[in-house]
């Protein structure tokens, strides 16, 4: 990769010295295929036009590209576009003279740009109050449910997927009953059972509009819905129909591996699922509580977006709006959806996969699309915005652990999170008034 | 008799000491005054808005039950990794000091986990004990019946990362207990023997106390390295759960300062931590190397 780099620069160089080419620095987290796939992106760019160059460097997971690029600002050599995951929105839009907000870049540079053409699920996660949007959204993933149908033949159950909560546990039981060891396990727990579980119930998690509206934000998670639902969880781990699987994606293996037999994992997991052929997999919507008015609403995403940093020159921004209208294109995003497996940020983009009969190809691909945009988003499920949200997160999902070890009550633990979630808030709110 | 060598330059001997004076002050003195400073200020990520804030980071720490909770955590982790680390080298070292064919061998390999960097041990242990994939845990299941789900169950997280931190360091502490025993005159042990004296009476009377120096430093080491070196192995398999179960005090440094950008808070329990080990070195340099006889 790198010497295909070197050589298009070099082949640059000769070809056309006398107009320097501006390069932009794009720093990400994407490894392995997805890393791929970003170069693969960068490169069509480049060869694209002959103004400008995107020059991509992995940084690491996100929270060392976060701290890298933060570390380079504070140098004064921040990079111009960087890949930030969702929980760091919050630092990022409150660090205002550090990021340079994309509607602002986009009028700036004279480029064409509609933020209505976006999926407003998208968008809204990463928008101000006023519609503004704020970076450009990039890989965004939701979380489904998965179904193993194997699992379900062998209970001798109709391979059906659960569509409430009822009837996931009534399912549940029986193949334990019928000796599955693993009958249901989750991933990303505060991020599937605190985060979309009330965009999907449309309840809110905080105040002021998920904190969309101001840092002056507090927690409502442990509202009584909040609490039914993970004591139901503590009960469901107790009579062992809930296996937990840990805080981050080790759900995804254990239900690639054909271990587990239903799951609540991100769409993103679905590669690693066809790879490894172990299951006859189903996906589906999430499962929701039916006796909650206006279930289910509409689920939120996960994964990233692009910020850009200030502190370039002009003609590199021209280049960076240039690479974001590319980014934009229906049939640019369309390739990066089908190959993997992040939503079409854009709803040209979904029509023109429909269109090519990618998901006749293959059933449940627009999933989530069609879960995030199951109904118009409200204030309580377009997403959230919490300040220092890493340790937000952390320590909602110290507290889950510890009902779903028998420790502590659901009514307990969540007082406990907001109580410690409030004060995460107030530090966040101090340091950037 | 007495080797000096004496300096007749009355600049040389500092000359000669600069450079490590230098990399010492750079590298260890500027960075912890560094984080004194930022553990009195509130700071945004970028460092676009700094306010002085006295010590407020230290009052919110305090106010924080789950920080407290932390401390106990690290007590009991570094007393377990500290002595079990101590006791197995100590017996492996007994050991390897008797055996008389093969004994490069023998202490080469256990030597070896040492360069071993932590988070790759982490990952090691992870993988023998992954709740459902890992070979002890199999074993464990399938001849005792014991069900092994750190994940979920906080003692056993302790476990892992207490048997991970120890089998790191075993290496170190074996090299320097071994490098002990060998010091120690053979005559004095071989006389104990002709006066009857059992293999045992002689480690515990005459070998334990000549290896006392040894077992200090290490103890010291030790103790440092629970509280300073471990956040890989922590951060490779449990991330500081389940709950908190694991979450030791530089663990949660990292976890603030590097994960969550949070400065103030991180350079605040840095300098908690910091005075930790001050403290405690100054006490087993007190009171504990007086019953060392060197």
């Amino acid at each position: 990769m790198r010497i295909k780099i070197l050589a298009a620069a070099l082949g640059v160089a000769f070809a056309a010295p006398a107009q320097a080419q501006v390069e932009v620095q794009w720093w990400h987290s994407m490894g392995g295929a997805l890393g791929e796939a970003l170069n693969g992106l960068a490169n069509q760019f480049n060869e694209s036009q002959k103004e400008y160059k995107v020059v991509t460097t992995f940084k690491g997971t996100y929270p060392e590209s976060l701290t890298a690029a933060i570390a380079s600002f504070r140098a004064g050599k921040a990079p111009h576009l960087l890949q930030v995951f969702e929980v760091g929105t919050a630092t990022m839009m409150a660090a205002k003279g550090a990021v340079k907000p994309v509607y602002q870049l986009m009028k700036e540079a004279g480029e064409p740009f509609n933020p209505k053409a976006y999926l407003p699920t998208v968008t809204g996660y990463y928008s101000d109050t006023k519609g503004n949007m704020l970076s450009m959204p990039f890989n965004s993933s939701t979380a489904l449910f998965y179904i193993d149908k194997n699992k379900f033949k062998k209970a001798g159950i109709e391979p059906v997927q659960p569509k409430t909560w009822k009837e996931l546990i009534a399912t549940a039981e029986k193949l334990k009953a019928s000796g599955q060891d693993c009958v249901y396990t989750t991933g990303w727990p505060s991020w599937v059972h605190i985060e979309n579980f009330s965009a999907w119930h449309n309840v809110p998690i905080g105040t002021k509009q998920n904190g969309m509206g101001g840092f002056d934000t507090v927690f409502s998670v442990n509202s009584p819905l909040h609490v039914r639902h993970i004591s139901m969880l503590g009960d469901m781990a107790k009579k062992g129909l809930f296996t937990y699987a840990g805080r981050t994606n080790q759900a995804d293996a254990k239900f690639a591996s054909g271990e587990c037999a239903m799951a609540t994992i991100s769409a993103g997991a679905l590669g690693g699922i066809i790879k490894a052929a172990k299951t006859d997999w189903q996906i589906g919507f999430l499962p929701y509580h039916d006796d909650v008015k206006g279930a289910p609403q509409n689920s939120i995403i996960g994964g990233a977006s692009l910020w850009v940093m200030n502190g370039g020159k002009k003609e590199e921004y021209k280049g960076v709006a240039r690479f974001l209208t590319f980014l934009s294109q229906p049939e640019i995003q369309m390739e990066w959806h089908k190959k993997t497996g992040y939503v079409p940020i854009t709803l040209a983009a979904y029509e023109a996969t429909r269109k090519s009969g990618f998901y006749d190809q293959n059933p449940g691909r627009d999933m989530p699309v069609r879960q995030l945009t199951n109904k118009a988003p409200t204030a309580n499920s377009k997403g959230l915005r919490f300040g220092n949200f890493v340790q937000g997160r952390t320590v909602i999902e110290e507290e889950l652990e510890a009902v779903f070890a028998g420790k502590k009550d659901a009514k307990a633990a969540l007082d406990d999170a907001v109580k410690r979630g409030n004060e995460i808030l107030r530090q966040f709110e101090t340091a950037n008034k | 008799m007495e080797k000096r060598v004496v300096f007749r330059s009355a600049w040389l001997p500092y000359a000669l000491v600069a450079p490590q004076i230098a990399i010492t002050l750079v590298f260890f003195f500027w960075p912890a005054v560094q984080a004194v400073w930022y553990s009195f200020q509130l700071q945004d990520a970028f460092g676009l808005k700094t306010q002085f804030v006295g010590l407020q980071n230290f009052a919110a720490l305090f106010k924080d039950g789950n920080y407290l909770a932390s401390f106990k955590v690290t007590a009991l982790f570094s007393a377990l990794v500290a002595f079990s680390g101590l006791a197995i080298s100590l017996l492996l070292a007994t050991m390897a000091d008797r055996v008389l064919r093969g004994a490069m061998a023998y202490k080469t390999l256990l030597i070896w986990p040492y360069a071993v960097a932590p988070a790759i041990a982490g990952v090691l242990w992870a993988f023998l004990f992954a709740p459902s994939i890992g070979i002890i845990t199999y074993v464990l299941k399938g001849w005792w019946g014991v069900d092994w789900n750190w994940i979920l169950d906080g003692d056993q997280a302790m476990l892992l990362v207490v048997i991970a931190s120890v089998w790191k360091q075993i290496s170190y502490n074996f090299l320097f207990f071994l490098a002990g025993l060998q010091s120690i005159p053979r005559s004095l042990i071989e006389a104990a023997a002709i006066d009857g004296a059992s293999p045992f009476r002689r480690f515990w009377t005459i070998v334990f106390p000549l290896l006392s120096p040894t077992t200090f430093f290490l103890l010291v080491v030790n103790i440092v390295y629970a509280f300073f070196d471990t956040f890989g192995v922590i951060d490779a398999t449990t991330q500081g759960g389940p709950g908190q179960s694991t979450n030791i005090l530089v663990y949660k440094v990292y976890h603030d300062g590097v994960k969550a950008a949070d400065l103030g808070g991180s350079s605040a329990q840095s300098v908690i931590l910091m005075f930790i080990v001050i403290a405690l070195t100054v006490v087993q340099f007190r009171f504990i190397e007086r019953k060392v006889q060197y």
